[in-house]
């Protein structure tokens, strides 16, 4: 036999090795999967390994976006060039549909997060998806880190995270009733850094806003947030010219931009690795709401 | 972006020593000091970000705690905060330039049992915590069995609180003495014993000052630098296909090709395999990933296998080699923890068994006895396993298991019983043998 020595494989190559049987075991085992796709880093290295995990058949599933209608305009349109290059048919699941619809009503503050929930559940139930891929990851905050990688739904999309199935060696239960659903989560195991680092290594394209550059914003809570349709100045919120980028790609309403001069995937890759704030705290003001407000928005239903 | 950038990026990422991964579970409770070891760890590899410091500090004040509790950074439910104790194993994730770990950090109350299974049945490595005023107490001993019942390759036993027993070296090589002769009478693989202060960082990252009599590594060193590529079975080609690959296009016509993770062995083109439960022999004509063909395959990688014949091979089947193959089993007997509160295992009751990338349905057809695992002792006259009790049952199953002892093969000696009323993983399985 050959040295052991040879047969190693890098951090990276493990965690790849993980999610494509993570897509393949979902795939062969549920009857209607579907990939949340947002247009999000997260996203992007999902899809990007569900291509992988097929290959050279195409992706046997469709993608879909559950769109608040507060979006950066450069996700948008990335997201359509990536479905068309793959051939891959989008649901969108609409907020402001479901708005005009009166299936949701826009909350008081105008952050459209919470109100996400029931418009994904009428998605899934309409097209009867019993498996939803998504691109959460165990380290972005403390709910998730206890999360299974089959986290199983009741028939009202809830995660019960007192009563979670046992998750064994890579034997991953996908059992349920009719109604009941699986969000499986194929990065549970990356961190931000390994994210950044495989875009690199597979050279990845990402929409442009997570790389620094000019934009008009104003501070509040501490955070920047980008001067759009969506968010106006209040009283006393002064807009001004700075260098920024995304760490996360939510909501345009609720998500900040952090000041950075990483306009590379290298530099990107330096300043994650030397930042001691998570992307969360730095840029998302729904998570600030509570200590446990990632765990209730799950608890609903929520990815 | 673009392209000259990335490929900057790459180039340098070639030329460094890749990094690899070690999966550690720990296990102690939080008296042990074990939410402080974590903390320490991560803080001190600046895993640990000042959002989650301040959150944490601001809880605590608000608690009233005297010092920052940092089992606040673990305990991520509302439940848990509440009761103040650890319901689930929490997955948390720090690395240094050698490499990657990922934590399961597993709840250390006895009626968690089925945590630290959890976490074990992945850990290359495995931490238990003592305290050195207290030394080894029963839930240590609970600890190194269930590390040793999973084949947890590595172990490593921390002398917590040293800076309570002023550094001394007599109560350190008891307690290891101790534990070192527990741990031979269980077969433990590979034993580390670490005198430490996690509270001060005392050979956590460093060797400390204040025990010069300690000639070991300090802990992380020790994490960094254990010899885990020779853990995996390299010899055993053992390859269950997940799924099969057949494009429906125009472009790509007669491509069949078997999808999965190798388990075991190393499969190359041209090597002779038999495919189970057929029998059918082939040869292997080509190993492929999306980036294209590979010389070899070996544990963990994810690959397509395309055989030079056409036979007919579905997911639960498995690729070995004609002179080195599984028992193929309908007769199991296996090493169960049970992990269900509402029914406990029952003779002739009827579960779905997950074993590898096949399912069926199974009896329990004998309970031989249930362990206590404090005495070891084994209960005969058991009739049931409850929730956290651990026996030796035998299955019969409907479909035939393409199965390998769990001693010698942890992916295709373990599997999970489902209970098919409830669709709940109830139980899990180590093979002690197949017939």
């Amino acid at each position: 036999m050959t040295t052991t020595a040879a047969y190693q494989v890098s951090h990276l190559d493990a965690l790849e090795a993980e999610s494509i049987f993570v897509l393949r075991e979902v795939v062969a085992e549920m009857e209607r999967p579907v990939l949340l796709f947002s247009g999000g880093k997260d996203s992007i290295v999902m899809l990007w390994l569900a291509q992988k995990a097929f290959a050279p058949a195409n992706i046997p599933f469709p993608v879909m976006h559950v769109d608040t209608g507060h979006n950066f305009p450069e996700v948008l349109e990335y997201r359509d060039r990536r479905v068309a290059e793959l051939g891959l048919q989008l649901v969108v699941a609409s907020v402001p549909e479901a708005l005009a619809s009166g299936l949701v009503r826009e909350s008081a503050d105008g952050m459209r997060n919470r109100i996400q929930t029931p418009v994904l559940l009428a998605a899934v139930e309409q097209h009867r998806f019993d498996a939803l891929f998504g691109g959460a990851r165990r380290d972005e905050e403390k709910a998730r880190a206890k999360e299974r990688v089959f986290s199983f739904r009741d028939e009202f999309g809830q995660w019960d995270p007192k009563n979670q199935r046992p998750e064994l060696w890579s034997l991953y239960n996908g059992r349920h009733q009719p109604g009941e659903s699986i969000r499986a989560f194929p990065l549970s195991n990356w961190t931000e850094l390994d994210v950044w680092h495989y875009i690199a290594r597979e050279r990845i394209e990402a929409p442009s806003i997570y790389y620094a550059h000019e934009r008009e914003v104003i501070e509040r809570d501490g955070m920047l947030y980008a001067v759009n349709e969506f968010l106006r100045p209040r009283a006393g919120e002064e807009r001004f010219k700075a260098r920024v980028r995304y760490r996360t790609v939510g909501d345009a309403s609720c998500t900040a931009a952090v000041r950075s001069d990483a306009d590379t995937v290298a530099k990107v890759i330096e300043e994650v690795a030397a930042t001691r704030i998570t992307e969360r705290g730095a840029t998302r003001g729904d998570d600030r709401v509570s200590e446990a407000a990632m765990e209730d928005r799950k608890r609903e239903g929520y990815f | 972006m673009t392209t000259e950038t990335n490929a900057e990026v790459g180039a340098d990422a070639a030329s460094a020593r890749p990094m690899d991964l070690l999966r550690f579970a720990t296990a102690g409770s939080v008296d042990d000091g074990k939410s402080t070891l974590i903390g320490r760890l991560l803080y001190d590899t600046r895993s640990l970000f000042s959002d989650q410091l301040a959150a944490v500090e601001a809880v605590s004040a608000a608690r009233g705690d005297e010092y920052t509790n940092l089992a606040l950074l673990t305990d991520g439910l509302r439940a848990e905060r509440e009761q103040g104790i650890t319901i689930d194993v929490a997955y948390r994730y720090f690395a240094t330039p050698r490499r990657k770990f990922i934590i399961a950090d597993t709840p250390g109350h006895i009626q968690y049992t089925r945590n630290m299974v959890t976490g074990a049945s992945t850990a290359d490595l495995a931490l238990i915590l003592v305290d050195a005023r207290k030394g080894l107490v029963e839930q240590s001993r609970r600890h190194a069995f269930l590390c040793s019942l999973l084949r947890v390759p590595h172990l490593v036993l921390c002398v917590n609180k040293m800076d309570l027993v002023d550094w001394s070296r007599e109560v350190y090589e008891k307690i290891a003495d101790e534990f070192t002769a527990f741990a031979a009478k269980l077969d433990a693989p590979d034993l580390t014993v670490v005198p430490v202060s996690a509270l001060h960082g005392d050979n956590i990252v460093s060797r400390s000052e204040k025990m010069p009599w300690y000639e070991g590594p300090s802990l992380l060193h020790h994490l960094e630098r254990v010899h885990i590529a020779s853990d995996r079975n390299l010899v055993d080609v053992r390859f269950p296909v997940q799924y099969v690959i057949r494009p429906q296009s125009t472009t790509v016509t007669d491509y069949r090709g078997y999808a999965g993770q190798v388990a075991s062995g190393v499969l190359k083109p041209d090597d002779e395999v038999m495919v189970l439960p057929s029998g059918f022999t082939s040869r292997i004509a080509a190993v492929e990933t999306a980036d294209g063909p590979v010389p070899e395959a070996f544990p963990p990688m994810s690959v397509t296998v395309r055989l030079t014949d056409e036979i007919d091979i579905s997911r639960g089947d498995m690729i070995c080699r004609p002179n080195n193959a599984p028992a193929i089993a309908q007769d199991i007997e296996a090493m169960v923890c049970w992990m269900d509160e509402t029914r406990p295992l029952q003779l002739g009751g009827r579960y779905v068994i997950k074993h590898t990338t096949r399912s069926g349905r199974a009896i329990v057809r004998g309970l031989h006895y249930r362990l206590d695992i404090n005495s070891l002792h084994r209960d005969e006259s058991a009739g049931e396993l409850k929730l956290n009790e651990i026996g030796r049952v035998r299955f019969r199953t409907m479909v035939p298991l393409l199965v390998d002892e769990y001693r010698r093969n942890r992916t295709t000696g373990g599997f999970v019983v489902i209970d098919e009323t409830t669709n709940r993983t109830v139980g899990a399985g180590m093979i002690v043998e197949a017939g």
